[in-house]
């Protein structure tokens, strides 16, 4: 019952953020704002998992297929290709789900309980639209160069780890990501990444926007918000790799 | 002059506000006082459209709001300022910024006569030296000049302050209190303010209204309100040991 409740809200909402902007200028203002905060500062994070997953991931695999029989290309192979369907996309996304949704839903969230939302509102501008649609575009605008950028340095990543232990030697892990290399990867990983963004700036939006309460409701919410995007996100996965790849 | 028809309002099975009509004048400082929970903001919010009412009309100078389309509901928007309780400041901008939001999203004026304007409101309130502070770097008093200097930018006819001075020291209050009064005559706006301070209601209660439990208790001005032969109402009043020593002096 709860999941229709939230369901439906959740749909009502989504009609008010998707509203006519106010004023175009603004708007955009807004979104290059919001290309800042919410894509340039996760840039750090995203690059510092990204490259020690990628050593991880690298090594790893060459403790696993630690067989003569198997060349060490493999490895390269192995390691692109978990870095381009799984790693930069939905490992990515649950950690900005982590990142920008307990962000977006505590920032709308504080909004809300210190009425500043209700002063919007009471200025003839519809507050969803006004705050929460620059975040979603400018999120899903920049999402794409993180991924891109995620791959590139998890990549890197087990190439210094392979070539520096010895495990992999550099000209055959080269060779590896290279040997029967797919670009529909680098696409569905994008198109992965993108409705990832969506759902986080949506739902952390939706949570935030829905405070009743203080401070600690505040705190819930942005709890809830990383909770029900990571869950989705989950979940979309799942569905997108059997609507893409299957 | 804002019209209240019969208001109420529910929260899901919760009564809160039940069966509310009065007018508020325009020039006027109208106050409605009522202890914390008697649902002064339930109404201000209501009559503001913040909260959808349950039944009941509320008329802005005859027009019903409740039979205004989108676009002409949007139109009063921009003649009604409001100062909310806990001042509402956008956190990401300065003081000016603040006070020129309404003239960015409003009107198609260059920056020089946003700023100008601006500027102009933000003197009105006494505010020196605090265009580009944020939100978080000025005192209490302060921000709830901002707010009003935010809430007149766009020259409304109708005002509306829940509790303005609510956090606010006596004599801080005072100042609030007297400049919503002036800025009320000076620009011929409703003005609606909520508070539980006596003191308010004895220095700019003009047109009172006591609210309890959701019911409109009594209605007059500052210079009746202590010979009224009402329970609630003494009780709220006498709730202040100072104004008991008052009527006890007067006997
Ligand atoms: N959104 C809401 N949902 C449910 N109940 C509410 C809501 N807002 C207010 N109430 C209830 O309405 C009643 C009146 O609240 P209101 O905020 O109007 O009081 P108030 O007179 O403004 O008090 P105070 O002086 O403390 O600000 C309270 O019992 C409150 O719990
Ligand atoms: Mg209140």
């Amino acid at each position: 019952m709860r999941m229709f409740y939230h369901l439906g809200r959740y749909a009502i909402f989504l009609k008010k953020v998707f509203g006519k902007p106010e004023k175009h200028s603004v708007f955009v203002k807004q979104i290059v704002r919001e290309i800042d905060k919410l894509g340039i500062d996760s840039l750090g994070i995203v690059m510092i998992i990204s490259a020690f997953m990628g050593a991880v991931i690298t090594l790893q695999t060459a403790y696993n297929i630690d067989l003569p029989i198997i060349p060490k290309y493999t490895v390269g192979l192995a390691a692109r290709d978990s870095i381009l369907l799984e790693f930069s996309s939905t490992i990515v996304g649950l950690i900005l789900a982590g990142k920008v949704g307990s962000n977006i839903a505590s920032e709308i969230g504080t909004m809300r309980v210190t009425e500043q939302i209700d002063a919007l509102e009471i200025m003839g501008i519809n507050p969803a639209g006004y705050l929460i649609l620059p975040k979603v575009v400018a999120f899903v605008f920049i999402i794409p160069a993180l991924t891109v950028i995620s791959m590139g340095v998890g990549i890197t990543g087990g190439y210094l780890a392979g070539s520096l232990t010895g495990e992999v030697p550099g000209p055959d892990y080269i060779y590896g990501i290279q040997f029967a290399f797919q670009p529909f990867y680098i696409v569905y990983a994008l198109i992965k990444s993108v409705v990832f963004a969506f759902i986080i700036a949506t739902i952390s939006a939706y949570w935030g926007y829905h405070v009743q309460g203080g401070a600690l409701e505040v705190g819930k919410a942005s709890t809830k918000a990383v909770v029900a995007s990571s869950v989705q996100i989950l979940l979309f996965n799942l569905i997108l790799t059997q609507l893409l790849l299957a | 002059m804002i019209e209240a028809i019969d208001i109420h309002k529910s929260f899901d099975d919760k009564e809160v506000l039940k069966g509310i009509s009065t007018k508020f004048e325009k020039g006027k400082t109208n106050l409605i006082i009522g202890q914390s929970g008697s649902g002064k903001t339930v109404l201000l919010k209501s009559l503001v459209g913040l909260h959808d009412i349950t039944s009941g009309d509320i008329r802005y100078d005859d027009n019903s709001f409740l039979s205004m389309d989108n676009a002409s509901k949007k139109r009063l928007r921009q003649d009604i300022g409001m100062l909310f309780q806990g001042s509402a400041l956008f956190d990401s901008l300065t003081v000016e910024e603040n006070v020129r939001f309404p003239l960015d999203m409003f009107t198609d004026w260059n920056l020089e006569k946003k700023r100008e304007r601006a500027n102009f409101c933000i003197n009105r309130v006494k505010l020196e030296n605090a265009n580009h502070k944020f939100p978080s770097e000025i005192s209490g008093g302060m921000q709830k000049r901002v707010a009003i200097a935010r809430a007149i930018a766009l020259n409304p006819k109708y005002l509306f302050c829940d509790e303005p001075n609510s956090g606010l020291d006596p004599r801080t209050s005072i100042v609030i209190d007297e400049l919503i009064h002036e800025i009320t005559k000076e620009f011929d706006m409703t003005t609606i303010v909520n508070t539980h301070d006596m003191n308010s209601v004895m220095g700019i209660g003009e047109n009172i209204i006591f609210i309890y439990e959701g019911r409109k208790l009594w209605e007059g001005t500052k210079d009746d309100i202590f010979h009224v032969q009402n329970k609630e109402l003494e009780d709220f009043i006498f709730a202040s040991k100072l104004f008991k020593k008052i009527k006890e002096n007067n006997g």
